[in-house]
């Protein structure tokens, strides 16, 4: 059950990379989404099972590679954090896969398209139940690569291209931070199981190495070291820059990749090794700050954008930062519950906005939207449930996580953890306002819908509307039904060993003063309030508040001019330099001594050797008596000496 | 020992010499119609005397005086030579009938040089290593200049004579030195003269003497500088001539080269070592430069074979019992590629004329896409491609040298390697890439198709025969060093 439950993505997804041409497109849409969907079933069965017992199961495919003390082999490990992973990854991968059909349809190559997707969703997998570093930082590459592919689905739009470009180089950044990690601790650990390395996590910690001369904590490196590679993949503060372009892919693939399991890939990434980061403290408090700044400054973007989908992807961006600083005091059960709750809340509102672009044609502009409601009712009161579960409206699943996280923040009594509860409460004010920011310009207020376009807005057809009320369902319950297990009393007994905690911090967060615990509902209702009378009641308050607050408005809506700043930071001098190294470097040095000289001088001495050969017999007498001279000569030569 | 178990040890010879006289005679008497019989009874006589190796004695045992010997080695090589002499001959039968070459002296001439050349592998005396060299080169000089219409084919014939006689002058003066500072031209005893080096009164004469042989016998493996003949007969002389002119001789000339530089000169390796480099290292770059510019495709294969020789010296070259099974291996393997080009190369015929452009192989892909393949095949081999036949030739060479501790020559035959692979993948090239020109005659002959496919499979499959190939040539290799 375990291996068809990874393995059955992969089928799909191969049946229809190579020979979707031939089966047409109703064919490889069945033999990707049947698998997937069987895939999610069985998940589901898994989670009760392996949630309910706390038990561990290992499957060894094979051997990879064993050399000396170095042996990997394929695995697929089964914990708790482990299956809600897979859970959640096939659960909201087969609702995508369900929703392209739809959205997807009129498009050329739909094979390749879910041949992709399901591809993706396998490297996933693999990601998430390795046992080792190598083969999560394979699944790792695999989800990168299809992220790439998918960006740039549309590969005759420029935009895709430099998209995919962008996320796949930003991500190499953190990449090589991630491979530096997997190396320092194969360096320090001399192996690269989980299980070994949780073994001797404790024994090293404390320990320095010497670098370029200054005493470094080796557990602290390692630990920030495969952090650089998670704040690549999840878009953190920084490395981020990626995630806003990449939703220049399908709608489908931002909600699947690029909200609901890619980029959650490194908070899942930093919870497997828990019982690693747990004895690096310093790597912790770092994590917390740029998860804190990360939600904060995200927010702020969020703002101020008028293309549905950034406003989405700023919001991702945001709730990651959540998440991390979860992590980084301490509260993983807090990080996994609200990545589980982002996953179905968010899957849902960028599906939603799809289903809207999808009845707009292809109309991403919120300037040109308002007063949709009545024309696609379902879509809208579905995005309206997603937006009450992200702005954490009592009762909505992301009220359940949002909240233990800023509780945990709140109650881990640090300097960073107490500022992190502090940015993550402005950032839950901005994260309701600009919600019901997008609602309101979306599908409230007055239209401002093109007159042409307007007669021919719809709603989506049901093979679109069934995923996202399976979401919804998921966005409105699955807090509620999950947060004993997930961090209430039942957790323990859920996480079973494949968590660590030193110091109990989600206890804690159930103790702490009465007004933390309100503070973060109460912003969030005076964020939509504010964002109702701004843009419902008097939306002529607005352009003087951009006036007012004219540069930093400005600062704000270039996004921080991070884009700018990396364009003349890296670059423009990695174009200079690329340049002047294939200029200097390659055509005039390596080609003229290398390739060219040598195939040149070849030909000389080609020429020359046929000349020799004049034809004439008294020459090739010539020739054979010097031969023979020569030789004696050199004898003689020898012979004297 | 008696005449007659003398006799026994020359089955093979006596069978060709004794038929080659009685066709002579029937050819003589019943003129040139009779070419096509002789020419078969000549291949079924070359296939008796094979046998005939086969069944001779396995233990080294010599006749007439110690100026014949037959052991492993030479009956190697004899099978070598008659296999080459026999395939050649088959290819040779649609071209002399197309060309009008109907003089029953061609396959009586071959098998009076093919004698020549098992009497030159079973020397064991310098006068009978001339006496094989002259039969043998007489003959070949004959068959150069076959084609009397034809001025290209008397030019090679007279340039090959010409050139030949030159090194039969200089290989008399060597043997002369050698015989005026030892006093014995058999190799047993010149070999006991020289197993304690050579007295200082004799080192000059003896070396002078050992250069001119080397020479010699240089000329006739057509080494570098004694090479110049080889691209003007080898165009000059009718095509399956210069398939045989390739093989055969070339096979028994290195064999002698290797029997004469290890037996009676054994002593004298320090010496001859530093020779046979030279002239191995001149003949693998020269071979792999000059051939580059070529356009016929028998020029070219004229330097591709001076370059194979080069290749085969660096397994004499570090004179142990592996460079020597090298040797052999690479000259097993050299016969098969050479003659499947060959027999692609006389498949090349346009409107009923030969064709011996490169140029005109061009597109060959697409309308005799069989050929293509098979020639491709040879060319891959040739260029030392795994997994087939020509690379394990050039690795049991290198490996034999750099066992030898000679890692310049190794280097230097390595990177002569990849510039002579320019050449033979440019062909590939040729045929696969660039635009086609007219097609080919189809009717090429059985006889040439068959030899083509055979040649292209164990050319592919020799990995499958490689070990026991090996095997004999190692107990081939070891009778010259008991």
């Amino acid at each position: 059950m375990l291996t068809a439950t990874i393995f059955l993505p992969l089928l799909g997804a191969i049946i229809a990379g190579l020979f979707g041409n031939r089966l047409g497109s109703r064919v490889s849409q069945l033999v990707t989404v049947i698998p997937l969907l069987v895939s999610a079933i069985l998940s589901c069965f898994l989670l009760y099972h392996f949630g309910w017992t706390g038990e561990t199961q290992t499957v060894n495919l094979f051997t990879w590679i064993n050399v000396e003390s170095l042996e990997i082999s394929w695995v697929i490990y089964f914990d708790t954090l482990t299956a809600v992973m897979v859970f959640v990854v096939t659960l909201v991968s087969g609702m995508v896969h369900v929703y392209s059909i739809g959205y997807m349809s009129k498009d050329p190559h739909i094979p390749r398209f879910m041949s992709y997707l399901s591809l993706f969703t396998f490297f996933m997998l693999m990601l998430v139940t390795s046992n080792n570093l190598l083969q999560m930082f394979f699944g790792w590459e695999g989800v990168g690569l299809c992220s790439y592919l998918l960006i740039g689905f549309w590969f005759k739009k420029n935009s895709a291209n430099a998209a995919a470009i962008k996320a796949f180089i930003v991500n190499r950044i953190g990449d090589f931070g991630f491979i530096l990690g997997i190396l320092a601790v194969f360096y320090f650990f001399e192996t690269l199981q989980f299980a070994e390395i949780f073994k001797i996590a404790p024994d090293i910690a404390g320990k320095t190495f010497l670098f370029l001369g200054m005493e470094v904590d080796i557990l602290t490196t390692i630990c920030l070291l495969l952090f650089v590679g998670a704040m690549g993949k999840s878009a953190q503060i920084g490395l981020h820059t990626w995630l806003p372009d990449a939703m220049e892919g399908p709608t489908p693939v931002s909600a699947l990749i690029h909200a609901a399991t890619m980029v959650t890939a490194g908070v899942f990434m930093v919870v497997r090794l828990s019982p690693m980061f747990e004895y690096a403290p310093f790597a912790l408090t770092i994590i917390t700050i740029i998860g804190a700044s990360t939600a904060f400054f995200a927010a702020t973007i969020g703002l101020t954008q008028w293309d549905i989908k950034r406003v989405i992807a700023y919001s991702t961006c945001s709730q990651l930062g959540y998440m991390f600083f979860a992590v980084g005091v301490g509260a993983y059960p807090a990080a996994i519950f609200h990545l589980m709750t982002h996953a179905f809340f968010k899957a849902l509102l960028f599906l939603g906005s799809g289903s809207v672009i999808h009845g707009m044609h292809d109309e991403q502009d919120m300037r040109k939207m308002g007063g949709l409601f009545s024309k696609m009712k379902i879509t809208g009161s579905l995005m309206w449930i997603g937006s009450l579960a992200l702005a954490g409206v009592p009762l909505f699943s992301g009220y359940y996580s949002k909240d233990i996280i800023l509780e945990s923040a709140f109650a881990s009594h640090t300097g960073a953890g107490l500022l992190a509860y502090w940015a993550g409460i402005m950032a839950a004010f901005m994260t309701a306002f600009y919600s019901w920011r997008l609602l309101f310009l979306t599908f409230h207020g007055s239209s401002r819908v093109e007159e042409n376009v307007l007669d021919k807005v719809h709603e989506s057809p049901p093979i679109m509307l069934i995923p996202l009320l399976v979401l919804g369902l998921g966005a409105v319950l699955s807090g509620w039904f999950a947060v004993d297990y997930f961090v209430g009393d039942k957790m323990d007994q859920f996480w079973g060993s494949s968590i660590l905690m030193l110091d109990d911090i989600i206890e804690k967060a159930h103790h702490i003063p009465g007004w933390a615990i309100l503070l973060p509902t109460v912003v969030g209702v005076i964020g939509i309030i504010s964002a109702w009378v701004l843009y419902i009641k008097s939306p002529s308050i607005i352009p003087r508040i951009t006036a007012m607050t004219g540069p930093v408005y400005k600062f704000i809506y270039n996004k921080w001019y991070f884009d700018e700043l990396y364009e003349l930071l890296f670059v423009r001098p990695c174009f200079y330099l690329g340049r002047g190294f294939w200029r200097s470097g390659d055509v005039y040095v390596i080609d003229t001594v290398g390739p060219n000289g040598i195939a040149e001088s070849v030909l000389n001495l080609a020429k020359r050797a046929g000349k020799v050969q004049s034809g004439y017999l008294y020459h090739y007498a010539f020739a054979m008596m010097i031969g023979v001279l020569i030789l004696i000569t050199w004898f003689l030569f020898g012979f004297f000496q | 020992m008696n005449i007659l178990t003398e006799i026994n040890l020359i089955w093979p010879e006596l069978c060709i010499a004794l038929s080659a006289m009685c066709l002579l005679m029937i050819g003589a008497f019943r003129g040139d119609s009779s070419n096509k019989t002789i020419t078969w009874v000549s291949i079924c006589v070359m296939g008796v005397a094979c046998l005939l190796v086969l069944l001779g004695p396995n233990n080294p045992s010599s006749a007439f005086n110690n100026l014949f010997i037959v052991d492993q080695f030479s009956n190697y090589s004899k099978i070598l030579i008659l296999m080459g002499a026999i395939l050649t001959l088959i290819l040779a039968l649609p071209y002399n009938l197309r060309e009008g070459i109907h003089q029953f002296e061609f396959p009586i001439l071959l098998l009076f040089s093919v004698l020549g050349m098992m009497m030159m592998v079973s020397a064991n005396d310098l006068i009978a290593l001339y006496l094989g060299i002259e039969l043998q080169s007489l003959s070949l000089y004959v068959l150069a200049a076959i084609r009397r219409d034809s001025i290209k084919s008397a030019e090679a014939g007279l340039k090959y004579f010409v050139l030949g006689a030159l090194s039969s002058g200089i290989l008399l003066y060597g043997m002369t030195m050698v015989y005026g500072f030892t006093g014995a031209t058999g190799f047993n005893e010149l070999e006991l003269a020289f197993s304690n080096g050579v007295a200082k009164n004799q080192f000059i004469g003896v070396t002078v003497g050992l250069v001119f042989i080397l020479c010699a016998l240089a000329f006739k493996v057509s080494a570098v500088p004694f090479h110049m003949w080889t691209p003007d007969v080898y165009e000059g002389a009718p095509t399956p001539i210069t398939a045989f002119f390739s093989i055969a001789p070339k096979i028994a000339a290195m064999i002698l080269l290797s029997r004469v530089l290890l037996e009676p000169f054994g002593g004298l390796f320090i010496q001859w070592q530093q020779v046979i480099c030279f002239i191995s290292i001149a003949s693998m770059a020269f071979g792999a430069f000059a051939a580059i510019n070529q356009t016929n495709i028998k020029r070219l294969m004229a330097y591709s074979s001076i370059g194979h020789m080069g290749f085969v010296l660096v397994g004499l070259a570090s004179g142990s019992i592996a460079g020597l099974q090298a040797v052999l291996l690479y000259l097993t393997v050299y016969l098969f590629m050479n003659v499947g080009t060959f027999a692609c190369i006389l498949a090349m015929k346009r409107d009923d004329r030969m064709v011996e452009e490169i140029n005109q192989l061009a597109g060959l892909s697409r309308t005799n896409p069989k050929m293509t393949i098979a020639l491709t095949v040879f060319m891959f081999s040739m260029a030392g491609i795994p997994p087939l036949a020509g690379f394990f030739g050039k690795y049991f060479v290198f490996k034999a040298a750099i066992d030898a501790e000679l890692y310049t020559l190794t280097v230097i035959g390595l990177l002569a390697s990849v510039v002579s692979a320019f050449y033979y993948l440019r062909i590939v090239k040729l045929m696969y890439f660039d635009e086609a020109v007219d097609k080919f005659d189809r009717s090429i002959g059985k006889e040439i198709s068959f030899i083509t496919i055979g040649m292209s499979f164990v050319t592919t499959l020799f990995i499958i025969i490689l070990w026991p190939v090996l095997d004999f040539a190692a107990i081939a290799a070891s009778s010259i060093f008991l």
